[in-house]
């Protein structure tokens, strides 16, 4: 029988208000096991702690049960605790009577009542507890970041600068994601490129980091430390080594009319293209798809061009297999598709655009060469209109819930240098809140009112219509006046919602990285935790784990590469000795169970056996505890129940149904 | 009134909650202050997958007169494929169950992500009133455990 | 039979194996039971009729661990839990030599009995060579006829087919004597009320004496220790109440052989009490045909069992409640 010590912690008003805590831990007083029980304001302080040292080790206790928060926040806390008393950690049990119990309960004797029951639960887990001892797993000195925008690119950075290996996996020819499409940043206006573009020749010039462009994850396997991930690479059909980057190969092409992936598809470029002149590597790939060379067999201009002899239209796709200690998500966003929105007439005017499409306008680099012009007919607006939250705060299925953040800053940003190049154009903002909160940006947003004479409406566009003479008409209510606003306008730009890639939720299905139903990455706590993911040895970095600007991506960025170091500085890592166990003696090795086991952790043995007298050669499940992460698959489909879970034990769970169901 | 208040029926229900979504997913709930009936106890298991149909009849066994069972969404499991099994196994103990007279809603699997603590909370209060419609659990339980 | 008997003769003498499975006669003319034979000699009481109900494939677990090998009879519904044994490692195939036998349908002595047939001296037309379509039944209380087909077991109105799906040779002829649908029982009951359900298998259930018949000869049971003997769930046995615990054990019993259950009946021929516990398998495997598309365990020794699969769109759980 073990001898238990029960805590029941107040957690100030937050458990105490609407549990009785004094009862509560009265009541568990009768429970078998027993020995001890008390509660605390706080059990989780330092005094609070020195309770549970201070009877374990008065009372010789075998066993503590915790009733206090969750034990996904305090688990480890009180474990430690335990463990300095000489308590194994794993003899210690939370009940959680906060987050399942008081924080949604109001009736007091009701709570109270589940709040005893809750802590029997886990006492009569406790019960059954055994010492566990965590085996130890090594840590590849590598990281592995996904995405090459300027979230990968400083994480890369940061941790390359700590002295650890770096590879960066980016799907587009070149590094530098969606900052490199920007024109100006707020709020200091200064230019995108410029401090992008140093940062990115640091990454490719850095000795620890190696840079797989054009290139996707292609499988996942193992744990925190240990990561083992097949990287393709796509074919670029021009040799690395031999480019020399000159651009001849694209001048010289003559299929020139696949859409401009960079440019938002306003322009075209050539089949074989380097996305920007900035690009990293500035090596060009061949799109199948427009080249004539693959799409017919005959061309070849670009190979007869290159000096170098780079081309080779043989290359095929390569897979390299690489092992990591920790990964970095870093896959940034995309803007909305806007086929939801048809009241806009995006898909109907050429003059109604996205806001990242006017940053490609703006830019030098641009397919208007900086200047602000109507695509339809090439003349210069006089009248623009903004409209914010296009798909943002959207209460329908049409668009996204939450605020993409970053509209109100960048609208400001672009009426602002609108009415500064061009001080004739009217720049108009119809909003439904203008949010700026962060250093800088309300003065910021001030001065496009104040110095700059935006207008802004509060109100919604309802509808904007194409007209014959080649305007555009929004139609739009003012609700601080409470009229209805006709606008004749000559460009359209829309405010469209970001989301995560696309691509993410297949990366954070390899990852098992838990992911919402909005396609960012969960944290593994939303304050406390906010750059890893639940799952071990997975780090977060970027737009991929909720909408943010420049200036927060960095810092996300290194907080990342933070977490990451923290984990590569490691030789070893503890392991959770909540693994499987086979009991040899009720195995009739029948390999049900490594037909579940998504890790490959059981293998088959001829084993000797002792059965009660009867000794014969027998085969038999063997796990493998460093490779087994302890989610019970097998345990379930194991017939005889040879199988069973440490630490989440059949007898242990049994326990706890029964004590609830008493 | 009181007697009438005492009187009322209070179900006892079991709720499976894998640790790296639902369990998280309660917390959320709990955090939230997004309120559902005490009648709901639950006990963590780390995935949806440690489910046996064993622990599930035992509960009824003991008289509990629901169980639900949640997990991450298919896709979203932490050890990557472990509710699609869960899903399987569930999917035929609750037809073998409805097949022996159990009234069907007494049990029940819902995908709880991390996130979603309204979700945890409006299941809970669905499966309650659910269970307080059907009343007690009289099919499964072992007559020896009843106080 | 005595084609079988000479070519045990065969093997035994010239040391291709070293013992026969097969069925010796019982003390009553409509009880063989399963046995070894060591020697030729011993053949002698080796017996094959339409009495050999019993599946002789889960022996081959225990004499799969004894020296050579051992000469196996088995009928073609026997061969699918046979696969599924070599599927699961708990027959070594090199250690079976497997004779297929033929048949042309099993008896059961109940539905027998059932039609008023008392105080059986001697029974013809059971022999698996005679073409007859009748039993001759010598009695008491003089001669009484039954239809063979009137007196086959249940599961051979729904027989698997007459093919051994694996074998070292073949044996007699066997004949396909499916005359019905096997999963029309559970459509029945799937039709019935909550309570009209709960009321069939309460009757059914409460007959249970847990004697472990059941699980003791099922081919797919073959734990070296069941769980309800185990302290691993605190389900070992206790003393029986008309209650829910003969149901727990039932499904659990089900729900481990899903997947497994090559349905050959064995369960429900063995209840001392008659209780038609093929029903249970059979719902799972309905499910299981229904939801993940038709799967027959045994039928080879490769495919993987559905409770150990899954595909990204399986249906969800919620399904039971919607199909009413």
């Amino acid at each position: 029988m073990q001898r238990i010590g029960v805590f029941v912690c107040h957690c100030g008003s937050n458990i105490a208000a609407t549990v009785d805590v004094k009862k509560v831990a009265e009541m568990t007083l009768l429970e078998p096991g027993v020995v001890h029980a008390e509660d605390y304001q706080y059990m989780c302080s330092e005094a609070g702690q020195e309770k549970i040292i201070a009877a374990i080790k008065e009372k010789n206790l075998t066993g503590v049960v915790v009733c206090s928060c969750s034990p996904r926040m305090h688990e480890t806390t009180f474990r430690k605790a335990a463990e300095k008393a000489g308590l194994n950690p794993y003899m210690v049990e939370i009940a959680n009577i906060r987050e399942h119990c008081s924080w949604i309960h109001k009736d007091m004797e009701e709570a109270t009542e589940k709040a005893v029951i809750l802590a029997r639960a886990a006492i009569a887990k406790v019960n059954l507890n055994a010492p566990l001892k965590p085996g130890e797993s090594r840590v590849t000195k590598r990281a592995l970041i996904i995405g090459g925008g300027i979230a990968g690119i400083q994480t890369a950075l940061d941790i390359a600068d700590a002295g650890y290996e770096v590879d960066i996996v980016e799907k587009e020819p070149s590094i530098g994601g969606r900052m490199s499409q920007l024109d100006k940043t707020f709020p200091t206006l200064d230019c995108s490129a410029c401090i992008l573009t140093p940062k990115m020749v640091e990454a490719s010039a850095h000795e620890k980091i190696h840079i797989h462009t054009y290139s996707e994850v292609e499988k996942v396997s193992g744990f925190v430390g240990d990561f083992t991930v097949d990287i393709r690479k796509k074919a670029r059909y021009v040799d690395m080594d031999k480019c020399t980057g000159c651009g001849v190969c694209q001048e010289k092409c003559p299929s020139k009319k696949a859409a401009s992936e960079f440019n938002r598809g306003l322009n075209t470029r050539s089949a074989i293209y380097t996305p920007f002149a900035q690009a990293i590597p500035n090596v060009p790939v061949i799109d199948t798809e427009n080249c004539i060379k693959f799409k017919t067999g005959k061309c070849g201009v670009c190979s007869k061009v290159c000096q170098a002899g780079a081309i080779d239209y043989t290359q095929k796709d390569e897979i390299i297999t690489e092992k990591y200690g920790a990964i970095v998500v870093a896959t940034g966003f995309d803007t909305i598709k806007l086929d939801n929105y048809d009241e806009y007439a995006y898909n109907q005017s050429k003059d109604v655009i996205t806001s990242l499409e006017l940053e490609r306008i703006m830019n030098a680099a641009g397919p208007t060469k900086g200047h602000l012009e109507r695509l339809s007919d090439g003349k210069a607006p006089k009248e623009m209109v903004f409209v914010q939250c296009v798909g943002s705060r959207c209460s329908d299925d049409r668009g996204k819930p939450y605020c993409s953040k970053i509209c109100c800053m960048y609208t400001a940003k672009h009426a602002m240098l609108i009415r500064d190049k061009y001080p004739d154009v009217n720049v108009t903002v119809f909003y439904i809140d203008v949010r700026t909160p962060g250093k800088n940006f309300d003065e910021f947003y001030r001065r496009a009112v104040e110095q700059y004479g935006v207008n802004y409406i509060k109100g919604q566009v309802g509808k904007v219509i194409p007209q014959p003479n080649g305007k555009l008409l929004v139609q739009g209510s003012d609700l601080l006046d409470n009229k209805q606003i006709l606008k004749e306008a000559d460009m359209v730009v829309l405010a469209t919602a970001i989301e995560p890639n696309p691509g993410v939720r297949k990366i954070a299905t390899m990852l098992t990285a838990s992911i919402d139903t909005n396609n960012f990455l969960t944290e593994a706590h939303a304050k406390l935790r906010p750059v890893e993911s639940p799952t071990a040895g997975i780090f977060l970095s970027g737009v991929c784990q909720g909408p943010k600007d420049i200036p927060e991506t960095v810092a996300q960025a290194g907080a990342a590469a933070v977490k990451a170091i923290g984990l590569l500085a490691k030789d070893k890592l503890m392991t959770n000795p909540c693994t499987a166990q086979s009991d040899e003696l009720l195995c009739n090795g029948c390999s049900t169970c490594a037909n579940v086991c998504p890790y490959g952790a059981i293998t088959y043995e001829e084993r000797q056996v002792n059965d009660h007298g009867i000794r014969e050669t027998r085969r038999l499940a063997v796990v493998n505890s460093a490779l087994c992460q302890g989610c019970g698959a097998c345990t379930v489909a194991c017939p005889s129940g040879a199988m069973d879970l440490q630490g989440f034990s059949n007898r242990q769970i049994l326990a706890e149904v029964d004590a609830i169901c008493q | 009134m009181s007697i009438e208040a005492k009187e009322e029926f209070r179900p006892k229900i079991v709720a499976f909650c894998c640790n790296w979504c639902s369990y998280a997913g309660a917390d959320l709930a709990g955090s939230s202050r997004l309120g559902y009936p005490a009648d709901v106890k639950i006990i963590r298991v780390p995935c949806s997958c440690r489910v046996n149909p064993m622990f599930i009849l035992r509960a009824f066994e003991k008289g509990a007169d629901g169980v639900i069972m949640c997990g991450c969404h298919p896709g979203d499991c932490h050890y990557s494929t472990g509710n699609y099994y869960a899903r399987r196994r569930m999917t035929l103990l609750f037809s073998m169950l409805d097949y022996i007279g159990v009234e069907n809603g007494r049990t029940r699997v819902e995908w709880v992500s991390a996130a979603e603590g309204v979700k945890f909370s409006t299941t809970m209060n669905e499966f309650v009133e659910k269970i307080r419609s059907l009343g007690k659990n009289v099919r499964l339980e072992d007559l020896r455990c009843r106080k | 039979m005595q084609e079988v008997i000479n070519r045990a003769k065969e093997l035994l003498a010239d040391g291709t194996v070293a013992r026969v499975l097969g069925w010796k006669a019982g003390d009553l003319p409509y009880n063989p039971e399963p046995a070894y034979f060591e020697s030729v000699e011993s053949l002698e009481d080796f017996v094959y009729n339409g009495f050999c109900g019993a599946n002789l494939s889960k022996y081959m677990i225990e004499a799969s661990k004894l020296e050579g090998k051992t000469m196996v009879c088995l009928k073609p519904c026997d061969t699918y839990s046979f696969n599924q044994l070599i599927k699961e490692h708990r027959v070594d195939r090199d250690k079976a030599y497997i004779v297929g036998v033929g048949c042309k349908g099993k008896l059961d002595i109940e539905k027998i009995r059932k039609q008023g047939v008392k105080g059986i001296e001697s029974i013809k037309g059971a022999e698996i060579t005679d073409e007859a379509d009748n039993l001759t039944i010598q009695t008491l209380y003089g001669e009484k006829t039954c239809s063979y087909a009137d007196a086959m077991l249940e599961r051979c109105h729904v027989c698997k087919g007459k093919e051994h799906k694996i074998y070292d040779e073949i044996i007699g002829e066997s004949k396909d004597t499916k005359d019905a649908d096997r999963f029309t029982e559970v459509a029945r009951i799937e039709a019935m009320s909550p309570e009209e359900k709960f009321a069939f298998f309460q009757k059914e259930l409460s007959k249970c004496i847990r004697c472990n018949a059941c699980r003791n000869v099922c081919p797919a049971c073959s734990c070296r220790k069941c769980v309800f003997d185990s302290n691993k769930f605190d389900s070992a046995q206790k003393a029986n109440v008309d209650s829910f615990e003969e149901k727990m054990f039932h499904i659990i019993r089900a729900f481990h052989v899903a997947g497994r259950c090559t349905d050959c009946g064995e369960c429900s021929r063995v209840c001392p009490q008659g209780i038609p516990l093929h029903l249970f398998n059979r719902k799972f495997i309905k499910d299981i045909n229904e939801f993940y598309g038709d799967f027959q365990a045994g039928e080879d020794t490769e495919a993987r069992g559905p409770l150990t699969d899954f595909t990204f769109d399986d249906v969800e759980p919620g399904i039971v409640g919607e199909r009413g």
